[in-house]
């Protein structure tokens, strides 16, 4: 059972943090006054040789990372048991892990999990979400170093679904971790992806794929942090938003602190706005604070679908409804094709073409 | 034995300043089989012709009209106008991010024949018609005119010209861009179409150099938004001598 909360005030919108999320759609998650439920909602069928799953008292697992976001902050103080997962040193799997979210309604609840990746290890572990839940998680990823690590999230819950998440990734030298947060479904979904480095010679590849139809609130906010020498990172969110009241808030905070001499960062986030009324803020932030640095760049896109890629292809015979799903497909194809799971793949594609068929008024 | 016939076509763009006729009342008959080389200036409106019967939407039609064998093709929506047999080779195609050239060729052929081709003879048919245009094979993988040369560019209309098998081409300024090698080339490949599939060919350009690797029944100058003089190959060799200003300081 949660005690009542102490030690962080509820969010009122204004703050900077804040001021995008509909705060009175978030069924209380960001609220001191509703308690959250405490429960382990993740589940797997099997496991490969080399990873071990285990529920750990959560005073015996502190969180790794500070934060200062008021929902992290409950998640940390609700949760007694933490599911830790384990990547034994060296271990190659060739099969990715399956989390998979068991929902049971819609109290709002708790998850913390602790991923840790152990020295040279090399791995990809898949989170799906489906089904309709309020849920505030913590997910913390320890890469050791030289550790390989492919983190992909998928938010394809139903329409009503609250999930309010932040991933932080620590990366020790030499390692690399490439994150896929993926959501399409969901009518409020923020997810916070942080980096942190912690040695040279680690690379953090962050991308990202969401299409908001009407109702649907998708936020995403991306921090990297580079303190340390010879870092890198790539920043790459795409979207697509089809609805008079679809949303979607993309933030990606970059920065190069004075010791991260010899960083080499770039972000991008572009948005497809598909009808009237659809809105989509994009904020890309850098800040440098060393000039010693290999490159650093930022860029935001958001525009309509371009009407001489339909002409061309409408003009080969392609009815204009199939052309737009081209086009559409094409646009995601490159995150899409990275995450080398065929299945979730072709599964993601399809709820593309579906939310693309979601008929605007 | 198809005819596409053009009858007082005017056509209007929408500018800053309001409409602006851009084509003042063009006729022209193609017949299968025939070359029609539309030749003239910049700027005389030969790619707003060339556009408008494809159906660009940025171009309105305000009088005249344009039928394939009778069909009303104004009428048509893009994809329909192909459909019905036309095809517009652009001067600049356009990139498609993310969709693959097979992907792209098969959408189309499906579309067009009505029905997906069989997976067996239409690889074939794909790498035959690649090859006779000297095309690698990897370029199917890569994404629509992205990061194509120009000449990659224009081989790739001409394949998806002899994969569609229209009964009438417009060939947008299709030589401009290309070196001596892919003007022949790219020149085998439209008479290789016209000669296997009867094409009657509407060939817009400015110069006549494409003239030496296609041959025309028949030179239309255009000028100020119409044809203003007709005739046979021999205009074109005046043309080549005089160049334009007879029609454009009038």
């Amino acid at each position: 059972m949660a005690l009542a909360t102490t030690n962080y005030l509820t969010p009122t919108g204004r703050e900077e943090a804040w001021r995008f999320t509909p705060l009175n759609r978030l069924g209380g998650l960001h609220d001191s006054s509703v308690s959250l439920n405490d429960r382990i909602s993740l589940t797997y069928q099997s496991l490969p040789s080399g990873v071990e799953i285990s529920e750990v008292n959560a005073s015996d697992l502190p969180s790794i990372a500070t934060t200062d976001d008021q929902v992290n902050l409950r998640v940390r103080e609700t949760v007694t048991q933490v599911l830790r997962l384990k990547i034994a040193n060296n271990a190659e799997l060739t099969e990715p892990i399956f989390l998979n979210r068991k929902v049971v309604g819609m109290a709002p609840e708790a998850s913390r999990v602790l991923i840790h990746a152990g020295i040279n290890s090399h791995a990809t572990i898949v989170v799906e979400n489906t089904g309709d839940a309020i849920i505030a998680e913590e997910i913390e990823i320890k890469l050791e170093a030289g550790a390989n690590l492919r983190f992909i999230t998928l938010q394809e819950w139903d329409s009503k679904a609250v999930h309010v998440a932040r991933h932080h990734a620590i990366l020790e030298k030499d390692s690399t971790f490439t994150s896929y947060v993926v959501t399409v479904g969901g009518s409020v979904v923020r997810i916070l992806p942080t980096v942190e480095y912690r040695g040279p010679g680690t690379s953090a590849d962050l991308c990202g794929l969401y299409f908001a139809t009407d109702g649907q609130h998708l936020e995403h906010r991306v921090h990297v942090e580079h303190a340390v020498p010879n870092a890198k990172s790539r920043v790459n969110y795409k979207g697509a938003l089809n609805g008079i009241s679809a949303r979607s808030v993309w933030i990606g905070d970059v920065f190069i602190k004075a010791a991260a001499q010899g960083t080499d960062t770039y972000e991008l986030n572009r948005n497809l706005l598909l009808s009237d009324g659809a809105r989509a803020d994009s904020v890309p932030n850098l800040e440098i604070e060393t000039g010693d640095i290999v490159g650093a760049g930022h860029a935001s896109t958001t525009g309509r679908f371009d009407d001489e890629q339909l002409f061309y292809l409408s003009s080969r015979g392609i009815p204009a409804e199939e052309a737009r799903r081209l086009v559409i497909r094409g646009f995601f194809a490159e995150i899409v094709s990275k995450l080398h799971l065929a299945d979730v793949e072709e599964r993601i594609m399809n709820r593309i073409d579906l939310e693309l068929a979601t008929v605007n008024s | 034995m198809s005819t596409l016939e053009i009858k007082g076509l005017h056509v209007s763009v929408i500018t800053e300043e309001g409409a602006k006729e851009i084509l003042r009342g063009v006729d022209l008959t193609i017949k299968s089989g025939e070359t029609h080389a539309i030749m003239g200036p910049n700027g005389s409106g030969k790619s707003t012709l060339a556009y408008s019967i494809a159906g660009h939407p940025k171009y309105t039609i305000t009088s005249g009209t344009v039928t394939l064998d009778g069909a009303d093709v104004l009428a048509m929506t893009v994809d329909e106008r192909a459909k019905a047999g036309l095809f517009l080779a652009m001067q600049y195609p356009v990139e498609v991010p993310g969709v693959s050239v097979s992907n792209f060729l098969r959408t189309a052929v499906t579309a067009i024949r009505g029905e997906a081709p069989k997976v067996r003879t239409w690889v074939g048919e794909v790498k035959a018609a690649m090859t006779e245009l000297s095309m690698d094979p990897a370029f199917a993988e890569r994404n629509v005119n992205e990061g194509f040369s120009g000449g990659e560019k224009k081989r790739h209309e001409i394949l998806q010209m002899e994969l569609l098998k229209p009964k009438i081409a417009i060939l947008d300024e299709t030589d401009s861009g290309l070196d001596v090698d892919a003007l022949r080339i790219v020149s085998e490949g439209v008479n290789r179409v016209k000669s296997n599939q009867n094409l009657g060919i509407m060939l817009i350009t400015h110069y006549t150099r494409i003239l030496r690797y296609i041959q025309p029944d028949f030179v239309h100058v255009f000028a100020g938004g119409r044809i203003v003089e007709e005739g046979g190959p021999e205009l074109a060799a005046k043309l080549e001598e005089n160049g334009y200003a007879e029609y454009t300081t009038a």
